[in-house]
């Protein structure tokens, strides 16, 4: 009854709902689906990010110290001091501790193709230890190779057999590395791998390392390595931070978790919209009907059945809105995820194989219609409760 | 009935507050209404009427004294209390016919009663109702302002009686009708009178306070 009643008054101002009907729609889908592309951003960061929960990162303490290792605020020149390295060795004993040489040079690929590229030094006996061949064989003891990253290889061309010009230098190429995506410690894909001893004449020894990686093989034990470490080492004061990977992929979601709320948060401004027009909607629509609600009541409606009628019609307005906003954003939301993705990815493999598209995604779009809905009965209230406390002889008494 | 008055006011008086002073609408009225009466309530605009049949009609309450509608004190009830006594004992005449322009005739006849009944047995109700007053079944999903003022205003005597109400209250009936409409209307109430209804009618009209049994003046809130 009072059902009907509602619809049929929606359907007496039938262009008045329908822009309030558009009104959800639109923050529904923005809700949704900004939701779905910082899920999706996460989703793939996720997939991007190497998850190597056994390594502990040791690198020179800096101001902002406790950032990850990516920080663009910690490139200063700072580096570990091999008498340090050997302090960290002895603490983290019997875990293996990679000493990490980074550095950068000119690097000529043949076919007159050159640049600038990462070079990361390691020992020879640890390179099998932190990084997969996907083609090759691990440069030996004694026989200077390198070992190139996957993107790298792929861009230029560059199989085992090869060889590069670092420098002035020339070096043949081993082998080439399996991706390894971005870890906690290094991300060589991009970049090339020699042994430490061709590093070092080429570089010329410097005796400090930018980086330390202790390579702890049970993750239950990786506090008390950490502690061993900085007790040792940061005795006095600060020398270096200590970070494990998982404290690395944490700071990460926190990002990216950061930036799901604010897409959220912005779509959640477009229902705020929404809601006030729901509100201006039901407000013109109470107070037209002021006469009519004071005749309803007079002849027996009580209260709760005149606030019952004005809800359905906010909850009508709502629950369209959002069956059209959901639909709509689950159109939108998975185009705006493959665009992300497109982006985040450009020039990459990653990506490839990953599902933007999964339950959580879902979740968002439920969770869009339930705000949708709820801002709409929210908003349809404080009218509908006004409506329904009108003394009904005052109300017959409007014109 | 048992000689109860079917209404019964003692002391009434209604003040309303307003900014100026306050306005006595009522003041210290007393008076019954026995079962089966006709009453038209008389008096120069002003002077109280209206505020007479809002109590009557449980749609306000008094500020001082106390109004038994069957015995029953009413300036104590609540606001759903009073609903219900209005949706149960009491139908509404009024002068503008107050029909709800979104429900068609049929609809706004059976409104008083699809709040309480089930949805066939009020249009069976309502029907019936609506063909006492000679209302072509035609016209019985039109809506309200598809119907001329005479129809309408039989519409909303059809859903004044729908419930069986003990009291039927009319606020000038045939004010905004012309007089060969307003004598139908007349004729319908006196023959709801007949058959033992008890209505109280408010008019300025003596045409139309003569079909009235019993005539209460009142001036400036009292009875004269």
């Amino acid at each position: 009854m009072f059902f009907s009643f509602a619809v049929r008054n929606l359907k007496r101002h039938w262009i008045r709902s329908a822009l309030s009907i558009i009104g959800i729609v639109i923050g529904v889908v923005a809700i949704a689906s900004l939701g779905i592309m910082g899920n999706s951003i996460n989703l793939l960061v996720a997939n991007v990010i190497t998850d190597v929960g056994d390594t502990i990162v040791i690198t020179p303490h800096t101001a902002i110290g406790g950032t990850f290792a990516g920080d663009p605020r910690t490139a200063v020149d700072a580096a570990i001091p091999v008498r340090e390295v050997e302090e960290i060795r002895r603490a983290a004993n019997p875990h293996r501790t990679i000493p990490v040489l980074q550095g950068a040079d000119e690097v000529e690929f043949g076919r007159g193709e050159s640049g600038y590229t990462q070079i990361i030094g390691l020992a020879s006996d640890d390179i099998p230890i932190l990084l997969d061949l996907a083609d090759g064989q691990y440069p030996r003891q004694n026989q200077p190779g390198a070992l190139v990253g996957t993107y790298l290889a792929a861009e230029y061309d560059v199989a085992p057999g090869s060889r590069l010009t670092i420098g002035n230098e020339s070096i043949r190429v081993a082998g080439v590395l399996a991706e390894r995506g971005f870890a906690a410690d290094i991300n060589p894909d991009y970049a090339i791998v020699v042994p430490d001893g061709w590093y070092e004449s080429h570089f010329g020894a410097r005796d400090t390392y930018p980086m330390v990686i202790v390579r702890v093989g049970d993750a239950e034990e990786i506090d008390a390595v950490k502690e061993a470490i900085d007790s040792r080492i940061n005795r006095r004061e600060d020398i270096v931070d200590i970070l494990d990977s998982r404290d690395m992929l944490r700071q990460y979601e926190e990002i990216y978790q950061q930036i799901t709320v604010f897409l959220v948060g912005i779509g959640g401004i477009s229902l705020i919209v929404a809601a006030v027009n729901i509100l201006n909607v039901m407000y013109i629509s109470v107070t037209e009907r002021i006469r009519e609600i004071g005749v309803m009541r007079s002849i027996g409606a009580l209260r709760r059945e005149v606030l019952r009628m004005f809800l359905y019609e906010a909850v009508i307005l709502g629950l369209i809105g959002s069956i059209i906003g959901g639909v709509l954003s689950t159109a939108f939301g998975y185009l705006i995820s493959l665009a992300a993705v497109e982006v985040f990815t450009a020039g990459t493999t990653f990506g490839e194989n990953i599902t933007v598209f999964d339950l959580s995604a879902v979740g968002y779009i439920v969770f869009g219609m339930a705000f949708g809905i709820g801002t709409s009965i929210a908003a349809g209230f404080y009218p509908a409760w006004n409506a329904s406390q009108l003394a009904p002889v005052d109300a017959m008494r409007q014109k | 009935m048992s000689g109860e008055p079917i209404l019964r006011f003692e002391e009434v008086s209604k003040i309303y507050p307003l900014p100026a002073g306050d306005v006595v609408a009522l003041d210290l009225v007393s008076l019954t209404v026995d079962p089966g009466e006709f009453i038209a309530v008389m008096g120069p605009s002003g002077s109280g009427k209206s505020t007479l049949l809002n109590l009557m009609g449980c749609l306000d309450v008094p500020t001082r004294g106390k109004i038994y509608l069957s015995g029953q004190e009413i300036s104590r009830m609540s606001d759903d209390d009073l609903t219900r006594l209005r949706r149960d004992r009491i139908g509404f005449v009024f002068q503008q016919f107050n029909l709800i322009p979104l429900l068609s005739a049929v609809e706004n006849v059976e409104f008083p009663i699809i709040l309480t009944t089930d949805r066939e047995e009020s249009r069976r109700r309502a029907i019936e109702v609506m063909r006492a007053m000679h209302l072509n079944d035609a016209l019985f999903t039109h809506r309200p302002a598809e119907l001329s003022g005479g129809e309408q205003q039989r519409v909303a005597i059809a859903r004044a009686l729908v419930n069986d109400p003990d009291l039927l209250l009319c606020d000038e009936p045939t004010g905004n009708l012309d007089s060969k409409t307003g004598t139908a209307i007349m004729e319908i109430l006196a023959e709801e009178n007949r058959e033992g209804k008890t209505v109280i009618m408010v008019t300025h009209d003596p045409n139309v306070a003569a079909y009235a049994r019993r005539t209460i003046r009142i001036v400036d809130g009292r009875l004269a």
